[in-house]
């Protein structure tokens, strides 16, 4: 649904700024995470004590590279960092380390899929342009009780990469897209959580409009802090209507930081272009030029993992599988690679490991779990497969046994069901279930004569030969009931077939 | 015998203590003793915890006792510039900013210090957060040159320098962003050496200008500013700009006599006081007879150095004392308001005027609009000055000025004329911008004066400079020198 007519174009560029996965902050060697007393996590260099230093996190400056080589940005061979002096008690030095004139990252595109017409279909593939991302430090909390205000700086320092846009999105479909395309290749390369709910993934969304086939872009404005991608996708919705709006009563956009609000599902003016800041910019003189190696790169790129919709591509192209199940999969790289294991294990029928995966595995794993918070609510649900008790050999070995008829499709879903629960094979639930097919050949002809033989069926039979095919159908029930069940249903049909035929 | 210990050198007393016929103790009480009797006069100090040297100096006994002592500062008490931090010890810069701060961590120097045996001894004033040349800007307390208690010791180490003049102390620690080192050395007739930036680490150094600032070593002969200096440089992993120790700094140089001395033109000229020059001139004249080769080298980018200076340290200065804000330690204004109202009141009230002259000045250079014109362009000059000193060092081993063109003036006589004090940094500042290791050295009187020269090399030099230092001082009669209170 678009709020924009046809003849206005809506132009959209983002800054994500994500808390990378590190032990220790960006420039200090006290450890980070969520959920701690506030002001537990600080030390003197996160206080900015009379002097102290920053010291770069290498394992930071790593992660940032590794986001680099994921998007195919090219690596500088240094960067740099910047002092943005602001006042404010959330900020403990009263001014930020961030990268201004040399990031980190240079370059890059991420590619996106829209939805498609259904579920069952691929829609429409696109690449997003990233200007740069570069790696500061993030700040503490400010909050105001009764009187007075309390500030926390367990968040002050945490690592955080800004990855900014090129203005390359154009509706709030493609914004959407564009994030979840984004956390997923952050959560898989494992530069970074993603977990809104713990506020590591946080955006601000710039949008302007401007006339179709018009080239000048309109005048933007910059909505921050949002804090999940339903609210990326509000913004821009509200604000592209907002800006339509203004320009069709013969009003102008004025340049401002807007910021959004949640429950009102409406945006507010934080500050006009007049009251921006001047934060007085310039080289930390604490922190040389830092030289990236080739080595350090070499050694990162072999961390890169296999793109999100290359995978999708291969699993459709090569390994034939519906496009339904192969987007489940890939959107988890843990559990695009225990498909694999399986499917290594048992190669001949991928499509029948993927189904079991993609629906009965997820299905009782998120059962069993419930599930974690994500950035993205409308995204499925990330399960962990560490708790999973079954392996994917032994997955495979279940998908095998199908294959080879020793069970049927319906006895694997029970068996599923017990190996899931115990982790046990598939043949030791089938041998301990008596569940294996009786495919005995001479056995199960002897049972096939006899059941033909027995006048009760002999008008299903004229039937059957008269050429009613579903009349064949009667015969199998007695054949069903003399083996306890166990007789292979395929082999009956055959037999059934060659001797009534 | 205890009442002449004073005027021993740091050495001196290691090796008595390492001998056994002194105790780190006994040591530490007569310099307690002098200090109460003497340092009110000098106001060199503005903090001994008394309880805390005699358990150090305890400490420093029993473990030379039991055949653990740590090297030749075992036992020595060395006095620490109130910028420095040295964990439980006041750390406030000598500025009401930071008047109750006790700082909860000791600096890079002060773990050396300790890991050398030495006794942190009591912290020393300052012009406020080193901004000044003449101590007169401590919020703390006025102090005064021991060899004319009428007039300034030099700043911003100005209690470092009194302190070993006025034999409160054999061995001080001071910090160096434009010759807050080696100005008051040469205005109390002791030696300031400010090292090449990176040779010593700068945790826990308050900063005043990043860029700039070195801590170095401070005292009243060359052998002793050696022992300080060899303690203190090391490698250190939280401080990115350090390097670590350097034999090439730190091994003994060799022949002194074959130094090449460089005699910066001009600069002997205008501005100097004729007693300066003579004393300067005289040294030049003892460094020939002693058959170093003496030439003229060309510095033509000089005279930018001092507005170089004042934009590149005010721009670094006022985004670092950003972090005084009264909302995590420090001064808070009683005031109530906004947090950031607060934050506003709490500096006006907490800074004193050259403190805030600065931030303003170093605010405006870097403002949006102005930046080109000022911060770009000082760092552009702050290259060339670099270059030329180094194209300059490339002919000859150090470069030989006064280290200030006047001696020691009144209290009070340039505090309304920040312009002309800024002058008094005129030789020592190009060391900074150029990152060059720097010493001066006592050379004379003007007078009842100290004056002193100063000797510019290239980076990590230390050890030639000491060595040119050691043998005008074995020619002459100023090591140790101390004046009468």
């Amino acid at each position: 649904m678009s709020t924009s007519p046809s003849d206005w174009e809506v132009v959209i560029g983002l800054e994500v700024h994500v808390q990378l996965h590190t032990r220790a902050k960006v420039f200090a060697s006290s450890p980070w995470g969520f959920g701690k007393e506030p002001n537990e996590q600080v030390d003197p260099v996160v206080l900015g004590l009379p002097g102290t230093l920053p010291v770069v996190n290498r394992e930071a400056v790593e992660k940032s590279i590794l986001f680099g080589l994921v998007v195919g940005a090219s690596v500088p061979e240094h960067c740099s960092w910047d002092r943005k002096n602001y006042f404010y008690p959330d900020n403990p030095k009263n001014y930020q380390l961030t990268q201004k004139d040399f990031p980190v990252v240079v370059g890059g595109q991420v590619e996106i899929e829209l939805p498609g017409a259904s579920r069952n279909v691929m829609g429409e593939h696109k690449f997003i342009r990233i200007h740069h991302a570069h790696l500061e430090e993030d700040v503490g909390k400010l909050s105001h009780a009764g009187s007075g205000s309390l500030v926390d700086y367990n968040r002050a320092g945490v690592p955080l990469l800004e990855i900014v846009t090129e203005p390359d999105l154009r509706s709030s479909a493609e914004a959407e897209a564009f994030l979840r395309s984004l956390v997923a290749m952050l959560t898989q390369a494992g530069v970074a959580d993603c977990d809104m709910e713990k506020g590591q993934l946080r955006c601000d969304c710039n949008v302007s409009v401007r006339r179709r086939g018009v080239e000048k872009l309109g005048t933007r404005t910059e909505t921050k802090n949002l804090n999940s991608i339903s609210s990326v996708r509000d913004t821009v919705i509200y604000e592209t209507a907002r800006q339509i709006r203004e320009l069709e009563a013969g009003r102008s956009i004025t340049q401002e930081t807007r910021g959004w609000n949640a429950e009102l599902a409406r945006g507010y003016v934080l500050r006009d272009k007049e009251d921006a800041h001047d934060y007085r910019y310039f080289p930390d003189p604490d922190i040389p030029t830092l030289k990236i190696s080739r080595e350090t790169v070499a050694r990162l790129t072999k961390l890169v993992p296999e793109n999100l919709y290359d995978r999708q591509r291969r699993y459709v192209e090569k390994l034939a599988l519906p496009y339904t199940a192969a987007s489940v999969l890939v959107n988890d790289r843990a559990l695009a690679e225990w498909f694999e294991l399986a499917v290594a294990a048992h190669p001949t029928n991928p499509s029948g490991i993927a189904n079991l995966v993609a629906n009965d595995l997820l299905r009782d794993l998120a059962a069993s779990a419930g599930a974690a918070g994500s950035f993205d609510e409308a995204a499925p649900a990330q399960v962990s497969l560490s708790s999973c008790l079954i392996k994917p050999a032994q997955l495979a070995g279940l998908v095998k046994l199908t294959d080879d008829g020793v069970i049927s499709k319906q006895q694997a879903k029970e068996v599923f069901a017990e190996m899931f629960k115990s982790g046990q094979d598939a043949a030791a639930i089938v041998d301990a279930k008596g569940l294996r097919q009786n495919s005995d050949t001479g056995e199960l002809e002897k049972i096939v004569q006899e059941v033909i033989a027995d006048p009760a069926v002999a008008k299903s039979i004229a039937e059957y030969r008269a050429g009613n095919e579903k009349a064949i159908n009667a015969l199998k029930g007695p054949i069903m009931k003399r083996t306890q069940g166990k007789a292979n249903p395929v082999l009956i049909d055959q037999l059934l077939r060659k001797f009534l035929g | 015998m205890a009442d002449a210990l004073h005027t021993l050198s740091a050495a001196e007393l290691g090796r008595r203590i390492a001998a056994g016929t002194l105790t780190s103790r006994a040591l530490c009480e007569a310099f307690i003793v002098r200090y109460k009797t003497i340092n009110d006069k000098v106001g060199a100090f503005t903090h001994l915890d008394e309880a805390d040297v005699l358990a150090q100096a305890d400490a420093s006994d029993a473990r030379r006792k039991a055949g653990q002592g740590r090297g030749p500062l075992e036992g020595i008490p060395v006095a620490i510039k109130d910028n420095i931090a040295v964990k439980g010890q006041p750390l406030t810069c000598s500025s009401k900013m930071l008047a109750s701060l006790i700082s909860p961590y000791d600096s890079h120097v002060a773990e050396r210090l300790r890991a050398a045996g030495a006794i942190l001894y009591g912290r020393l004033n300052m012009d406020e957060f080193a901004m000044g040349s003449s101590t007169e800007n401590s919020a703390i307390r006025k102090t005064f040159n021991p060899w004319d208690l009428a007039r300034i010791p030099g700043g911003s180490s100005g209690g470092s320098a009194a302190a070993l003049a006025a034999g409160l102390v054999p061995l001080s620690l001071g910090s160096d962003t434009g010759g807050s080192i080696r100005q008051p050395a040469s205005h109390c007739g002791v030696v300031g050496l400010k090292p090449t930036y990176g040779l010593i680490s700068r945790f826990g150094l308050v900063a005043f200008a990043s860029s700039l600032d070195q801590i170095g070593p401070m005292a009243r002969s060359i052998e002793d500013c050696e022992l300080l200096l060899n303690a203190l440089a090391s490698a250190d992993a939280r401080d990115m700009t350090c390097f670590g120790p350097s034999d090439r700094a730190l091994t003994p140089a060799g022949d002194a006599k074959k130094l090449r001395i460089g005699i910066p033109k001009g600069f002997l000229g205008k501005g100097v006081a004729p007693e300066v020059a003579a004393a300067v001139n005289a040294a030049i004249e003892f460094y020939r007879s002693q058959g170093c080769a003496i030439s003229e080298v060309e510095l033509p980018s000089a005279d930018l150095a001092v507005p170089t200076y004042y934009v590149v340290a005010t721009a670094e200065a006022s985004s670092n004392l950003g972090r005084y804000d009264g909302v995590r330690y420090g001064h808070r204004s009683a005031t109530a308001g906004t947090p950031v109202e607060m934050m506003t009141a709490s500096r006006s009230e907490g800074f004193g005027p050259e403190v805030k002259r600065r931030i303003l000045l170093g605010t405006f250079v870097l403002s949006a609009g102005y930046a080109d014109a000022y911060y770009v362009r000082a760092l552009r000059a702050r290259a060339k000055i670099r270059a030329e000193y180094l194209a300059a060092l490339a002919g000859v081993d150090v470069l030989l000025t006064p280290t200030v063109p006047t001696p020691a003036f009144k209290v009070g006589e340039k505090a309304s004329d920040p312009l002309q004090l800024y002058l008094e940094d005129i030789f020592t500042i190009p060391a900074n911008l150029a990152g060059l290791p720097a010493i001066s050295v006592p050379c004379g009187k003007s007078g009842h004066l100290p004056v002193g020269f100063h000797l510019v090399g290239a980076p990590l030099s230390e050890a030639k400079l000491l060595a040119a230092g050691r043998l005008f001082e074995a020619a002459h009669g100023y090591a140790h020198q101390q004046a009468a209170l």
